[in-house]
């Protein structure tokens, strides 16, 4: 305890207790000192690995200020953004993205301020979509306090990479560049700064999810599938898509977390769950960008999913499971269906408890 | 100009009121500057306000805990999450979540914690600050009822007053050895206040380490330690007068001294043997009062000390008594003189186990320390005077080889029955 700190009463109370029962009391003629032993220690005695059972409950006071944020945890699950769309000279599509880095003090738990380096002041930053094969071009506008870049998971030129020395290296505060690639492979991707010093760029909040949908015509023998995932045709439509940015926010900056997310804000889809229906299949598109830890998780109660690792793939990398784990940047997209369940909240959380404690914890409500 | 003139101090011509007046003026026109121009603009840009949280007390109650939180820096704090055991937990805080500069703050939190298991606390504040508590071995923090009252004072009772008295049994013996080892006996008792002085700095410093910075903990008690000295000081030169050269109440005095000195040291012993049942990080074993018994009975040994008379008896052996102008033979104490220097060395003690099992402020336990600090050295100082007093008499330096050896002897007691109680 604090007022004793590292201090000379630092007494071991086993110890103390061994020695009271191995003949401490043998010794001690005196009247009254069994008495004084109950009503000082006979309280831990009688109760011994009980303590209290009076719960209370986990989880953080308060509601945080969406409208002061400018994001909630609600949309940021379902907004895409799928850039300023035309189509070029040669027939390929073009989608142009603008993208800001500002600095945001943003509310990341009910009462907590944390001092944001973000993209388009939201963390995570946009979730940007395309389909392989679109060129993508993005003006990137440092509106910061410090150089940062944007450094894309994906197939690109090394001028395009976005890490400092190379092409346009770091963009120095009110300076911009311009990122154009094509977008390969299909999958479920990220992006985030790659300025230096890298942790602390990252743990500001300064990455984002990054979808490229598959085209079919580049698919033939899986046609159907490649259906269902590109936004752009109907089939995709039986599915309700999610998106889920695996984040930790270290407020006090001692190179540990305080705070673990889900799309940033600590039991944000506990306090509001993330109401789906029923009879239609849902695809997660998860994304791990958690700073400091080597892992994060994600668990589902009461179900099962097939996990798609990197979304580079038309066959699940992994069937019917209902834990995975992701490194750093490590993502995947995890279909699952609650079609014939009972109606009611599932929850979903890291299966690192500390994590789930922390913050990164949720419900699936099941309505019709 | 006229030599008279010269010879003028400056200054001497101004009225005393315009002097008064003029730095009055000055250290006006320095708050206005400061209140409405701002100078200090180019250090205060931006910054992150400077947190400082102390979580003073965590009681562990039936159903959770019950945290005191300080404010010590120099901004009110707001307090946003609790967590237990690195888990968010629901609270309730009052009076309010924002604590002002030097304010506290009560937080209530229901939580499931187990016996005699360690627990943290950690309070996150709105710009994510944190600040940690420790429960190191959680079990029901004692609430003032009768049978507890009863049962810590009985505990100050086995610390304070029953050593004391035990160790006064030795006074017809220390009487019957006379004047021959007296000199040792008064070595003896200094060795053991120069170990409680050392302890109670110390346990002190502990204390202080653990306050917010707001209160200075080191100058406090080193300040403390200083006025005590000084006023007890004070109070001695005045007494000299009225006790003139009566070696009765000469002794008495320097007897009566060590009781409060040692009073208070036991005071301090008693408060961190309160704090340490009431958090559950000592359980009562009859080992540990045992312990607290045998390491205090020296003090009572040295209380009586200066009791012993300083003049042979006569039939004993004396060629140098004779000799030398002796003052008139020291009188037999009573037996209430006893009594009232046990009391005064050993109730504190009692007060001290209620203070804190009960009622604990780091604060005043720090302050009170450092009184107590100050009172040891005075003490030691008077006792040392007395042996002094005693060497010129006899003739025989005052570190005599008898003297080192009582010294010694003191301070290896203490240290080693220390072994029982500390750990």
């Amino acid at each position: 305890m604090k007022i004793f700190g590292n201090n000379k009463m630092n007494l071991s109370r086993r110890d103390f207790l061994k020695t009271a029962f191995s003949g401490g009391l043998a010794i001690s003629g005196l009247a009254g000192a069994a008495a004084t032993k109950d009503a000082l220690a006979g309280q831990g005695m009688d109760t011994m690995q009980q303590g209290s059972h009076d719960h209370g409950m986990p989880g953080t006071v308060g509601m945080v200020d969406n409208a002061a944020n400018g994001f909630d945890a609600q949309s940021l699950l379902y907004e895409w953004d799928y850039g300023e769309v035309s189509e070029l000279p040669n027939g390929q599509i073009l989608r142009e993205y603008n993208i800001a880095a500002v600095d945001k003090e943003i509310e990341i738990a009910p009462g907590v301020f944390f001092p944001a380096w973000t993209y388009n002041s939201r963390v995570p930053g946009p979730s940007l979509r395309c389909v392989e094969g679109d060129r993508i071009r993005l003006r990137f506008i440092n509106a910061g306090s410090h150089p940062h870049t944007i450094h894309f998971h994906g197939i690109h030129s090394a001028s395009m990479d976005g890490v400092p020395g190379v092409g346009a290296g770091e963009i120095n505060p009110g300076e911009e560049t311009i990122y154009e690639f094509d977008a390969f492979p299909f999958g479920c991707h990220l992006y985030h700064c790659h300025a230096n010093p890298l942790k602390r760029h990252i743990h500001k909040g300064l990455y984002g999810a990054f979808v490229i949908d598959p085209d079919p015509s580049l698919h033939p023998e899986y046609e159907i599938l490649a259906r269902q995932r590109n936004h752009q045709f109907p089939e995709s439509e039986e599915y309700n898509e999610m998106v889920m940015v695996m984040n930790g926010f270290d407020t006090n900056f001692d190179g540990d977390n305080e705070f673990y997310a889900a799309n940033t804000i600590a039991f944000a889809y506990m306090n509001e769950p993330i109401q789906i229906k029923r009879d239609q299949i849902q695809r997660l598109y998860l994304v791990n960008i958690t700073e400091f830890d080597p892992i994060n998780s994600f668990h589902v109660h009461g179900n099962f999913f097939d996990y798609y690792d990197h979304g580079t793939t038309f066959q699940p990398t992994l069937k019917t499971v209902d834990t995975i784990m992701q490194c750093q940047a490590q993502r995947g997209i995890l279909e699952f269906s609650f079609k014939d369940f009972e109606l009611g909240r599932y929850m979903f959380h890291a299966h690192q408890s500390e994590f789930a404690e922390l913050g990164w914890m949720g419900f699936f409500e099941v309505v019709e | 100009m006229t030599s008279g003139e010269n010879k003028k101090e400056p200054g001497r011509s101004i009225p005393l009121w315009i002097a008064v007046l003029i730095p009055l003026a000055a250290i006006g026109l320095m708050l206005a500057l400061f209140a409405f121009g701002n100078p200090l603009s180019l250090f205060t840009a931006n910054l992150p306000p400077i947190e400082d949280l102390n979580l003073e007390r965590i009681k562990v109650v039936d159903g959770g805990f019950e945290v005191t939180v300080v404010n010590g820096g120099p901004d009110p704090v707001t307090i946003a999450q609790v967590l237990v055991d690195e888990a968010y937990w629901n609270f309730s805080i009052s009076p309010g979540a924002t604590i002002p500069r030097l304010g506290r703050a009560i937080i209530e939190i229901p939580y499931p914690w187990v016996e005699t298991e360690a627990h943290e606390i950690m309070l996150i504040t709105n710009s994510g600050v944190t600040f940690v508590g420790e429960v190191p071995v959680a079990t029901l923090t004692p609430t003032p009822g009768v049978e507890e009252f009863l049962a810590y004072g009985l505990l100050g009772v086995y610390v304070g007053i029953i050593p004391v008295a035990l160790g006064m049994l030795f006074y017809p013996a220390m009487r019957k050895m006379g004047r021959k080892w007296l000199g040792g006996i008064l070595s003896l008792t200094i060795g053991l206040l120069v170990f409680l002085l050392v302890d109670t700095f110390m346990e002190g410093l502990e204390f202080a380490l653990e306050l917010p910075g707001v209160f200075q903990g080191i100058p406090l008690i080193l300040i403390a330690a200083l006025l005590t000295w000084l006023l007890l000081l004070a109070i001695g030169s005045q007494r000299k007068k009225s006790i003139g050269d009566d070696p009765y109440r000469q002794a008495l005095y320097v007897a009566t001294l060590i009781a409060l000195g040692i009073g208070l040291h036991n005071l301090g012993e008693g408060l961190a043997i309160g704090v340490a049942f009431s958090i559950g990080e000592a359980a009562l074993g009859s080992f540990l009062v045992i312990g607290f018994m045998l390491h205090n009975i020296t003090e009572g040994v040295g209380i009586v000390a200066p009791l012993v008379p300083g003049k042979k008896k006569n039939g004993e052996s004396e060629e140098q008594a004779e000799s030398s102008e002796q003052p008139q033979e020291m009188k037999r104490p009573s037996i209430w003189v006893f009594i009232g220097l046990v009391l005064l060395a050993g109730v504190p003690a009692i007060f001290g186990t209620w203070i804190g099992g009960f009622a604990f402020s780091p604060f005043l336990t720090a302050l009170f320390l450092g009184i107590a600090v100050g009172a040891i050295w005075q003490v030691i100082v008077e006792v040392v005077g007395l042996l002094r007093n005693y060497a010129e008499q006899d003739g025989t330096p005052l570190v005599s080889w008898m003297n080192l050896g009582g010294f010694v002897l003191g301070i290896a007691i203490m240290y080693l029955t220390a072994f029982l109680v500390k750990f």
